[in-house]
């Protein structure tokens, strides 16, 4: 048994490596017969060398730690904001219905099309930025917090009446772990959105982080710079999808079905 | 001990208002429970059981009249008057023991707290299982704890509701048995709704048959053999008799449908 999974687990590994190692490979091959022009697109091998060098001296981790305060305090403020407005949207119709139309305009909005007003209001240093964060990250959360609220199972909210439960114990040992999964989900969204608004912030105004890199790399012609902005923003994004799936398997142990 | 679990039942009706109009779902009903009486009700699908136990229990309120336990009127829910569901109704990310624990009212010191839980976990047969998640249990286990939920308030009114309804036939035997042993150790006023004939003759003192919907008390039935009673002694049979009849009498079609 455990070893059929292990081997399920070694394939299914080594087909998602597979696809990426093709391209590199051949993408290494073409550079090197001079068949892509270097000057636009070097070789893997190169940016290798340039991703070691921009390492060793600091440069990948300053704009990295830049980039990654800017999200925490935007993810912080707007997750913040849209956790409590969720739950107040999720428990009452009249905070429903006074939100809902503002949030039916605003809503739409790309994040893209915030910035002018923001650099406009907040000016163009770190406030416009982490707002546009706490924006990206404060409408996952408060949708599927008030939604989570919403579809909280009547029956067991009888079971809380009938056990003569407070209003608070309601709201905290019954509806708010009954949301808790879709809490999560808003919360998951709330990272990724945060992450990509950081760099959309970055690339249009800003002088450190990595959404800069890109950008100055791209005015320098530093091709290997920028891929490597660019990848960093991916691989970033997945490791922080990959740890927050494992602490919402964690979190929600008692929902996977017969463990036994 | 000696305190008044009586439950009046005093011209309750109940009519649901829906967008299509309105829906009786229970006639004028008049009836007096014993302090420590065990009554079963029985009657067919949507004649209004379930409405009327949530009346008594103050979950739902009624169009007319009141309920009175021990003398008072119900105006809300209360821990003293347990309620257990058909479905278990679990707190999916509790372990058993928390879920019981859930149940407790009172305020006591923690130590004492996981004392009562250890014995309701005990009391329901479920030692061993404290760190289990719902989804570990059978729907017997589950529909235990509930039970143990509700009465580690020591409740003074049990309304079950049709308790064992998604159990099989050895299981539902099985808990049938345990309820009568609570019962008896409890001494609390027992009103169980259910569709299982033999289960009311099997559990209760009287037996009240609803009629279709609106439901209101067709006939009462006095089970006056002793207990533990034989499923297939000849009072029982006559007892079943009695209720089928009152069930079918009015449609002969119904008999080839349900027998
Ligand atoms: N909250 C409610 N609103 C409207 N109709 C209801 C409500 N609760 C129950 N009913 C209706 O009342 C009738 C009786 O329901 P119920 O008391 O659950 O019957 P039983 O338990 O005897 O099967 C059914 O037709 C049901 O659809
Ligand atoms: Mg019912």
């Amino acid at each position: 048994m455990r070893n059929s999974l292990l081997k399920r687990r070694a394939r299914k590994l080594f087909l998602g490596c597979l696809a990426p190692f093709v391209i590199l490979a051949s993408w290494e091959y073409l550079g090197r017969r001079g068949i892509i022009n270097l000057s636009i697109l070097p070789r893997p091998s190169v940016i290798m060398d340039c991703l070691a060098e921009m390492i060793a001296n600091g440069q990948l981790k300053k704009h990295l730690l830049v980039s990654a305060f800017r999200v925490v305090k935007g993810f912080l403020i707007g997750g913040g904001v849209g956790l409590v407005l969720g739950v107040l949207c999720g428990l009452s119709n009249t905070w429903n219905d006074v939100l809902s139309s503002l949030i039916g305009i605003l809503r739409p909005i790309p994040m893209i099309a915030w910035i002018p007003i923001l650099i406009l209001l907040l000016g163009i240093d770190e406030g416009s930025k982490i707002a546009l964060i706490a924006i990206g990250t404060f409408w996952p959360v408060l949708l599927n917090t008030s939604r989570g609220i919403r579809n909280t199972d009547k029956k067991l909210l009888e079971v809380g009446i009938i056990l003569e439960k407070s209003r608070s114990q309601m709201l905290t040992k019954v509806i708010l772990p009954a949301a808790f999964p879709f809490i999560f989900t808003g919360i998951r969204l709330g990272v990724s959105s945060a992450w990509s608004c950081v760099v959309t912030a970055e690339v249009i105004a800003a002088a450190v982080g990595i959404g800069y890199v890109i950008m100055y790399a791209r005015e320098l012609l530093q091709p290997d710079v920028l891929l490597i902005g660019v990848l960093t923003i991916g691989v970033v994004g997945l490791l922080l999808d990959v740890v927050l799936l494992q602490i919402e398997k964690r979190a929600l142990r008692w929902n996977e079905a017969d463990e036994r | 001990m000696g305190m008044n679990k009586s439950v009046d039942i005093l011209g309750v009706s109940k009519i649901f208002s829906l967008d299509s109009g309105d829906l009786p779902v229970l006639g004028k009903s008049d009836f007096h429970i014993e302090s420590g009486e065990f009554v079963s009700i029985v009657g067919r699908s949507g004649c209004g059981k379930s409405t009327l136990l949530r009346i008594i229990s103050g979950l739902e309120i009624a169009t007319t009249g009141e309920v009175q336990i021990g003398g008072r009127r119900v105006e809300r829910p209360s821990v003293l008057t347990g309620l257990i569901f058909q479905e278990p109704r679990l707190f999916p990310w509790l372990t058993v023991e928390k879920n019981i624990e859930f149940g407790l009212h009172r305020k006591i010191e923690k130590t004492q707290r996981r004392e009562v839980v250890e014995q309701h976990i005990a009391l329901v047969g479920l030692s061993g299982f404290e760190e289990a998640f719902p989804r570990q249990l059978s729907g017997g286990m589950q529909q235990r704890v509930s039970i143990a939920r509700t009465l580690i308030n020591q409740p003074n009114v049990l309304l079950l509701d049709e308790p064992f309804g998604a159990l099989d036939a050895l299981t539902r035997i099985h808990m049938q048995n345990e309820i009568l042993q609570i019962w008896e150790a409890e001494g609390s006023t027992m009103i169980l709704v259910t569709h299982d004939v033999d289960e009311a003759i099997f559990l209760s003192d009287r037996i009240i048959v609803l009629s279709d919907r609106p439901g209101e008390i067709k006939k009462v039935i006095s089970v006056d053999t002793s207990r533990p009673r034989d499923r297939s002694g000849p009072r029982f049979m006559e007892i079943r008799r009695e209720i089928y009849t009152e069930f079918f009498e009015d449609s002969s079609l119904s008999i080839e449908y349900y027998v």
